[in-house]
């Protein structure tokens, strides 16, 4: 039997002389690690699973740990400031461009804007959004333009109506929606009046008939929607030009050549009532009646007519 | 003993399954002069041992060799392990080589070795048919019925392979099942070896970390390799000389018949040369591949071979041998193995064969002369024999001296029926009803 103790070796050999090679074979480790080298699933896991576990692992550990998550957003934060505070993007001056006066005053309250400050920190969006919501405003535009200003471009609605309702005088456009009211706004030119439920619905329709009565502006008073269907116009002295509830305008129109023609208006009327557009009627005050009569020869005491 | 041995061949069988399945096995040569290791690939559905065993090309085609790997053997005497440590050294050496020229883990590993003594046996069997037509049931019953021998102490079967089937008057039957008839007799050789080899073998792959889907022995699958099917068919010896054993396989009908070794190879006749002239045996051995020889002519006299020696002696290491001289040491030794393969083959009654035909395989047939010599003593149909080629061996690995492992790789592809692999009669089970509903789950789900 081989010796079992570490061999003993009273001759050791010159380096340079010829030995007879010791057969090769691979330690157990080394035998093992090439069997589980060349085993397919410890391949496929050396070369995705364990980068995936290591990066996974790493960030769990580094996000797991508050301080880290702190300073990550801390530096964020501040890389965005410095970004954001960069003259490129600075904002400095707020140009309101189609407002009045007034309403561009009324704007920059609104906006309230504290320049000069990042165009990062303008939420457009919203600020449209306030803009449009102001009344005396139709429609707004923002945009930063070069040289850090913010453009508002704006469309102003503008008054053309003065509504009269039981509380108040309302000025209102085309559109019918209420902008102000009288009092508190100066106006520059002297405005159409209309009145009554709905006027405002149909404030288009007013201004068509405005436009048309504009022969009899100097006895014109103003007009008065009624029961949210048909207008009135109410000329000097509380006479009435009643229109129908369709097409008013060319009942208008008629009425107008009649006062032309015939200076229907200059006479002792109390109303016109225009409702059947194919038959005017005209109601007379009560001189005028009694006169009419008497021109045609039935003279009769109106007390006993009645009677 | 029977019962376990059955048992442990059944695992056996199981896990060829597994790796034929998987599609890599390796085959493991444990010789006493090298041991190599080939790692084979098996294509997909070409499987199924049970299924047509001569098919085209002799079932080459079914599987490819990826990977081989070649190792000085150590620890390996007479074909049988001798130092378990150093063998498993050598084990891992070779596998580790194939495994990294097939750039794939092997799990399974089929192992061939020459020694351990095999013993053949003849043995038979017969039974009653039960309805009429053989089933598979009757022919295990007709191999139940076997008398076992008596091994002796100590060995363990190695091969039983059904040889022979013969029904009612009919014999020469090499499958029986589907036949009418109503007596099955059945031929078996058995082929018995020590133990303790075994043992060792299995200790030796377990260390390796690999699992044993197999054994054979080395004679058997050298004939499997070098004996070209009309031999087989027809009749004929394969002399398997290898390193520390001479193995002798007789086939007849496509089966071995018989097989046994000598314990004589060409490491003796190196050790004769390493004796005779006074040399180291890695030096002897290098003579004995590059100047040896068996027959002398009168060129040999005046060839002149250097001995070197490391003594440190001048005149001891300065000397010159004839070449004469060499085939002089050579012959005799060569001379007393085939004298000795001749006894043994006398002894099985090999020349009450209708073929007399011999083939000589394995490194030490590499010997020039040895064609002359060996017809001299064995007889004139004699030829030296080269394993059959098969795909994607290397060419190295070619030559006689690797008939052992491409035989093992044409076993592992297509093994032959063995008696294990037929169920056990029904009537045998132990514990009958329970095991045998567990059993029929088992395989049916």
């Amino acid at each position: 039997m081989r010796p079992l103790g570490p061999a003993q070796r009273p001759y050791q050999p010159p380096a340079d002389a010829p030995r007879t090679r010791r057969d090769p074979a691979p330690s157990v480790m080394a035998y093992r690690f090439q069997r589980l080298w060349l085993t397919p699933i410890f391949r496929v896991f050396l070369r995705y699973g364990l980068p995936v576990i290591v990066i996974l692992g790493g960030l769990v550990a580094y996000v797991s740990n508050p301080r880290n998550i702190d300073h990550l957003t801390a530096q964020v934060e501040e890389l965005r400031r410095t970004i954001e505070a960069r003259p490129e993007f600075r904002v400095t001056l707020l140009s309101v461009n189609g407002a009045s006066p007034s309403l561009a005053e009324d704007i920059r309250k609104t906006l309230s804007l504290d320049f000069p400050l990042s165009s990062f920190d303008l939420n457009l969006p919203q600020m449209k959004t306030d803009l449009q919501a102001m009344p005396a405003v139709r429609n707004a535009q923002l945009r930063v333009a070069a040289d850090g200003v913010l453009q508002v471009d704006i469309e102003e609605r503008l008054p053309e109506l003065i509504w009269q309702t039981r509380d108040a005088f309302l000025l209102i456009d085309g559109d019918g929606v209420v902008i102000d009211d009288l009092t508190s706004r100066p106006i520059s030119a002297p405005l159409p009046l209309i009145g009554g439920e709905g006027a405002d619905r149909a404030a288009r329709e007013a201004l068509t008939l405005i436009r048309i009565s504009a022969p009899l502006a100097d006895q014109l008073r103003g007009f008065v929607r009624v029961g949210e269907r048909r207008w009135d116009v109410i000329l000097s002295d509380g006479r009435r030009i009643m229109l129908p509830e369709d097409n008013p305008s060319f009942a208008l129109d008629r009425v107008i050549a009649l006062h032309q023609a015939q200076d229907i208006l200059g006479r002792d009327i109390l109303s016109i009532d225009m409702r059947r557009p194919d038959r005017p009627t005209l109601r007379l005050s009560a001189g005028a009646k009694e006169n009419l009569d008497m021109l045609r020869g039935q003279l009769v005491v109106s007390g006993e007519r009645q009677g | 003993m029977m019962n376990n041995l059955y048992q442990m061949q059944r695992a056996m069988r199981a896990k060829r399954q597994e790796a034929l399945k998987r599609g890599v096995m390796a085959v493991l040569d444990v010789g006493s002069y090298k041991i190599s290791c080939l790692v084979l690939r098996f294509d997909e559905g070409a499987m199924g041992y049970s299924g047509d065993r001569h098919a085209a090309l002799a079932g080459q085609s079914a599987f490819r060799v990826i990977g081989m790997g070649t190792t000085r053997s150590r620890g390996v005497r007479f074909g049988e392990i001798d130092t378990v440590q150093e063998t498993e050294r050598a084990i891992r050496t070779a596998v580790q080589a194939a495994q990294k020229m097939a750039h794939t883990r092997v799990d399974h590993v089929m192992v061939a070795f020459a020694g351990a003594r095999p013993r053949s046996y003849g043995v038979a069997g017969e039974a009653l048919v039960r309805d009429k037509t053989v089933a598979e049931d009757d022919v295990a019953r007709a191999l139940a019925s076997c008398d076992l021998p008596d091994l002796g102490e100590g060995r363990e079967v190695l091969h039983a392979q059904p040889v022979n089937f013969s029904l009612d008057h009919r014999t020469g039957l090499s499958d029986p099942r589907g036949q009418v008839g109503e007596r099955l007799a059945v031929d078996l050789h058995l082929l018995s070896v020590e133990a303790n080899a075994i043992e060792a073998l299995l200790y030796c792959v377990k260390r390796c970390d690999l699992e044993l889907a197999g054994l054979a022995s080395s004679p058997y699958v050298a004939g499997v390799s070098s004996l070209v099917e009309d031999e087989q068919e027809l009749g004929a010896a394969c002399v398997d000389m290898g390193g520390g054993a001479t193995g002798i396989s007789i086939f007849m009908k496509k089966h071995m018949i018989f097989a046994d070794t000598v314990r004589m190879g060409g490491d003796h006749v190196t050790s004769d040369i390493s004796q005779a002239l006074q040399i180291p045996m890695a030096h002897a051995e290098r003579i004995k591949t590059r100047f040896g020889g068996l027959v002398a002519t009168g060129m040999d006299d005046r060839e002149m071979i250097e001995l070197q020696g490391d003594t440190g002696d001048w005149n001891h290491d300065r000397r010159h041998v004839s070449r004469a001289e060499l085939i002089g040491v050579m012959r005799p030794r060569v001379e007393e193995i085939l004298e000795e393969v001749r006894a043994r083959l006398d002894a099985a009654g090999f020349e009450h064969l209708p073929s007399q035909r011999i083939v000589l395989t394995g490194g030490a047939s590499q010997v020039p002369g040895l064609d002359g010599l060996a017809s001299k003593i064995l007889g004139n149909q004699l030829r030296l024999g080269r394993p059959m080629r098969v795909q994607g061996l290397p060419q190295s690995a070619c030559g006689p001296a690797f008939s052992t492992s491409v035989g093992l790789s044409l076993f592992a592809a297509y093994p032959q029926d063995e008696w294990w692999d037929f169920d056990i009669p029904a009537e045998s089970y132990p514990a009958r009803s329970l095991k045998r509903a567990v059993r029929w789950f088992r395989d049916n789900w």
